[in-house]
């Protein structure tokens, strides 16, 4: 017995690692609670990202912490955890929201979908089990793992509608940004979420672990022409930031890992203000949540474009081109206004598609409007410097196609122009 | 449709153009382009000659497309991706061959399977490349001072670009003089042994011009590739989404929205000058359109000797502009294919047909190119530059098949003869037969092919002469000199008339700087 676990890796391959680990050239793999993950498939990860924003990607997503929540109290349970209003979440409907402890600050954050009035699914960064269970007492409802018996693949990019439509039996014409539909997959049973961490068009696909692997080679044929590749972390981290969506553990810290209270965020603080209905009645945070709406939340989340000229200059100074995060960064940098610290940026990247350097940052409230002049500390050559800085909107990047149905976008997006839509968020199922 | 009279009309809707027009509407200006063909784009499109297969009619890979033109006009919102081409693939009549990665070791592997000297030179050539891609890049920026100008501002910038060079040192300095005279092969001789490496890098030298790899004065295009790298166009070299047309179309959405009117099928015939000023322009349709602005976006022959009456403008300028070169020398060849081709050298549709392929065995056979050329005919075993954008970009042909873009080079605009059909397609037929050298089933994959001689170019881009670039970028021709001495800030002996093509300052490729530069000038000089 003792030998046995002895001999147990200590990191799990997901469902996928079999055939992950033999596509992974790079051997760049990344640690994903508790199982590895890889970091990007070719030496390079560019081609990974590309294939994310022009052709379509597939990405093991299997970590992810999920839970199966059913039984008739299921809804009243879930409203009580989360801020969304639950009652008002169709069958077949899927939420985004974060979720609170008791002082309105925020514990984690991923999906709720519906899949029968009384049966949902959960998904979060962290484990959850135990205060899933501790908000369920007394309520008629059962909370069930099912982290490791539902692998989860996502497909995502332009092209993932039309490759996933030749081998679903079920139309995904009309299947909407943030809803689900049930299908058979190459015949394998499956649950596909429009949803994804990209901001782009994409979905998600649960299936039996099984399964996992004889879905993933099915769609990597069907999607040889279009130019499908599996993406890994590094591909993914820079999509996700261009669709300014936080990242726990990263963005922010869940509050019940926080040693002291600065360390945690409200959902306003994180620019998920949009989430919470105060008015649906009581929650999990509600109180507290209430008295911040009152006040206006102290800080706020936001985007940052790093002023080009201003970081070119940095570096000409010493005669050099500049060097920029072609891998985005997660560590937290100063803002500052006229050489007072009001802020500090968690992630950053060079955008590609953009061509603009962008982060995400905390700032107090009064230096977070859009427009607002920043700094923000570079290193360069050892040395720390400031590099201008402008708060913009995010997300950065919110192609049209990311929520539109087919025949609404246009020409394999190109004629794209239309203005992004005015939602609160790009995280967002909301509008 | 009476719409209020424009402020300025831009004169074809060239990717130049169009960035014009965007900046100027931004701006606030009233703006109306005026394009002869029926799509926009100029030499920068997209266009469906066979059914399902999408051609990059003429420019095929983005160079240099300025990454602050693709964020002040938020291109990326109107569509524009741009993905990077990965390689270089050069096949060899041996059976062998070089590849330049993306990745930098497994390029260093492959130069190393040829000769262990080169793979460590070619790291620090590229480190060379890059510190003078550094000295020269404020020069390229900087709209050019005219060195004849006793003018302060003038003198103040030469001032600044004496300085910068003096700066450089004498080691920097003397690569930098040699790059400027000296052939791209000589140059490249001084660094590398492996023919087919010099070969292909220095074939981007003659690109465009109507000289060899040995003549002098092609080295300094070797730094354009290098330019990219320093100035947050990483990759810049790449191959946008829908094919290049895809820029000129993201360019044109963004002009659009920020309220610039686009007409196509509306050649100019005429630019109306009154008392040596520009006040609007004639179409061939009879209409005449009243501005206070002209802006032209084609090259400078057309816009100076066919757009206006000789006496508009002084002889010695009509001179210049008479002597500008722009002699045709490349050709195109865009295919239609069943399925990818397959090297021999390299078989499979494996990565190596994701980039650039390049015919370009050795310095000599580029050469021998060339002599064909001098002597009026086309070359019988012609330099390609080869690019399957559906291999990029799968939406460019029906799955599984592909579109191959060929660039071509020699083919004299003054061709022996002349150019007619049975020429062109005889021209056609070399293109082929030496790719099949490499490749030889690609003959009976070809479903379609088209074309295009500088004859063609001219009639149907409207391209003086064929030549791709509105006239050489040779060294004569550029900075301060280009299009004429004295004339390289955007404006024209005309007051009000400026030249926003890459006919202007800093030249051809699908850059969008002339276009940028000419509308910083123009909105400088409304504020005088
Ligand atoms: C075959 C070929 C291959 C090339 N390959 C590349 C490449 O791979 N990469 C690269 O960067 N560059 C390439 N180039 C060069 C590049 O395409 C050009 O330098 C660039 O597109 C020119 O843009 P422009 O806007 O300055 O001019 P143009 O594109 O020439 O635009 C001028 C416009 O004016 C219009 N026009 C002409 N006369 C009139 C009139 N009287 N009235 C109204 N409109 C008129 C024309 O129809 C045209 O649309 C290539 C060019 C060619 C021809």
């Amino acid at each position: 017995m003792c030998l046995k676990r002895m001999e147990a890796p200590l990191l799990r391959g997901t469902p996928l690692h079999p055939r992950t680990s033999q596509l992974c050239q790079a051997q760049n793999w990344r640690r994903w609670a508790g199982y590895v993950v890889a970091g990007s498939y070719e030496l390079l990860h560019e081609r990974e990202y590309f294939a994310i924003r022009t052709t379509a990607a597939l990405i093991d997503v299997s970590p992810l912490y999920k839970y199966q929540v059913t039984g008739p109290d299921a809804e009243r349970f879930l409203n009580r955890l989360i801020p969304r209003d639950v009652e008002r979440c169709a069958v077949h409907q899927v939420l985004y929201t974060p979720w609170c402890d008791d002082a309105g600050k925020v514990i984690d954050d991923g999906t709720v979908a519906r899949l029968d009035p009384d049966a949902f699914r959960l998904t979060s960064g962290e484990p959850n089990l135990r205060w899933l269970q501790d908000v369920a007492a007394g309520l008629a409802v059962t909370i069930g793992d099912i982290s490791e018996s539902l692998a989860a693949l996502a497909l995502q990019g332009p092209a993932s509608r039309e490759i996933l439509q030749r081998l679903s039996d079920a139309s995904l014409a009309d299947l909407r940004f943030f809803r689900l539909t049930h299908a058979l997959v190459a015949g394998i049973p499956t649950t596909i979420t429009r949803t994804g961490y990209t901001g782009d068009l994409g979905y998600e696909l649960w299936v039996e672990p099984d399964q996992a692997i004889p879905l993933w080679d099915r769609l990597t044929d069907a999607g040889a022409g279009y130019g499908l590749l599996p993406a890994g972390m590094l591909a993914l981290d820079v999509a996700r930031i261009e669709a300014g969506l936080p990242l726990i553990d990263v963005d922010y810290i869940p509050s019940n890992k926080a040693l002291i209270e600065q360390q945690k965020s409200s959902p306003y603080e994180l620019d998920l203000g949009w989430t919470v209905r105060l008015d649906k009645g009581p929650f999990v945070g509600r109180q507290a949540l209430v008295a911040e709406e009152a006040r206006g939340p102290a800080w706020r989340f936001t985007g940052l474009e790093v002023a080009w000229d201003s970081i070119e200059g940095l570096y000409a100074e010493l005669g050099l081109p500049p060097a920029l995060p072609l891998t985005a960064w997660r560590v937290s940098v100063p803002v500052y206004s006229k050489g007072e610290q009001v802020g500090y940026a968690t992630s950053g990247c060079w955008s590609p598609i953009l061509k603009r350097y962008i982060a995400l940052a905390h700032l107090r409230s009064a230096w977070a409007e859009p427009g607002t002049e920043l700094e923000m500390e570079v290193t360069v050559e050892h040395r720390r410097r400031r590099a201008a800085v402008r708060v913009v909107r995010k997300p950065f990047f919110d192609p049209p196609r990311k929520r539109a149905l087919p025949g609404a976008e246009g020409v394999r997006g190109v004629s794209g122009s239309a203005p992004a839509s005015g939602a609160p968020s790009g995280a967002g199922d909301a509008g | 449709m009476t719409r209020a009279r424009p402020d300025a009309v831009i004169v074809g809707g060239g990717h130049n153009g169009l960035v014009n027009a965007a900046y100027l509407a931004r701006a606030g200006l009233n703006v109306l382009v005026l394009e002869r063909r029926h799509v926009l784009g100029g030499a920068a499109v997209t266009e469906e000659v066979f059914p399902g297969f999408r051609y990059c009619v003429c420019s095929y890979v983005v160079s240099l497309l300025r990454p602050e033109i693709i964020r002040d006009l938020d291109l990326a919102r109107h569509g524009l991706e741009i993905l990077p081409l990965e390689s270089t693939f050069t096949p060899l009549p041996d059976g062998d061959h070089l590849v330049r990665w993306a990745d930098h070791d497994r390029t260093r592997q492959e130069i190393h399977r040829h000769s262990h000297r080169d793979a460590e030179a070619y790291d620090e050539f590229g480190r060379l490349m890059v510190q003078l891609a550094m000295a020269v890049k404020p020069v390229l920026e900087m709209a050019p001072p005219d060195p004849a100008s006793w003018r302060p501002r003038n003198l103040a910038s030469m001032a600044r670009l004496a300085g910068h060079f003096r700066g450089l040192g004498a080691e920097k300095l003397a690569a930098l003089v040699k790059l400027m005279t000296m052939s791209s092969a000589d140059f490249l001789d001084e660094w590398f042994e492996t023919e087919a490496l010099k070969a292909t890098m220095s074939a981007s030298g003659i690109i465009g011009t109507f000289l060899g790899p040995r003549s002098p004065g092609t080295a300094y295009v070797l730094l354009h590739h290098y330019m990219g790298e320093i100035d947050g166009a990483f990759r810049a070299w790449g191959f946008a989404r829908g094919g290049t047309g895809a820029v000129s179309e993201a360019i044109a959405s963004a002009a659009r929205g920020f309220g610039a009117r686009v007409r196509t099928e509306a050649p100019v015939e005429r630019i109306l000058t009154r008392g040596g000023r520009a006040v609007g322009v004639l179409l061939a349709s009879g209409e005449e359109i009243e501005a206070p602005i002209v802006v032209s976006g084609v090259d400078p022959k057309r816009t100076f000797l066919d757009l206006l009456e000789p006496e508009d403008l002084p002889r010695d300028f009509v001179d210049a502009i008479r002597r500008f070169r722009i002699r045709g020398s490349s050709g195109k060849v865009n295919l239609a294919l069943a399925g990818a081709p397959s090297f021999t050298a390299l078989p499979g549709d494996g990565a190596h047909l994701r980039g650039a392929i390049s015919i370009s065995p050795t310095v000599e056979y580029l050469e021998r190119a060339y002599d064909d050329a001098k002597y009026g005919a086309f070359s019988k075993r012609p330099y390609m530059d080869i690019v399957l954008p559906s291999m990029i970009d799968p939406g460019m042909a029906p799955p599984g098949r592909h579109v191959m873009s060929i660039f071509v080079q020699y083919a004299p605009y003054e061709l022996d003869g002349g150019w007619n059909d049975a020429r062109r397609e005889a021209f056609g037929d070399a293109v082929i037969d030496t790719l099949c050298e490499y490749a030889p089933d690609l003959s009976d994959l070809i479903l379609h092919r088209q074309v295009l001689t500088p004859a063609d170019m001219e009639e149907t881009f409207g391209l003086t002469g064929g030549n791709i670039f509105h006239g050489e970028l040779s060294l004569h021709q550029l900075f301060f000199l280009r299009p004429a001495p004295g004339w390289a800030d955007y404006r024209t002996p005309i007051a009000n008339l400026y030249l926003c093509g890459s006919g202007a300052h800093p030249g051809g490729g699908v850059c969008g700087a002339p276009g940028r530069l000419a509308a910083a000038r123009i909105l400088r000089d409304r504020r005088r």
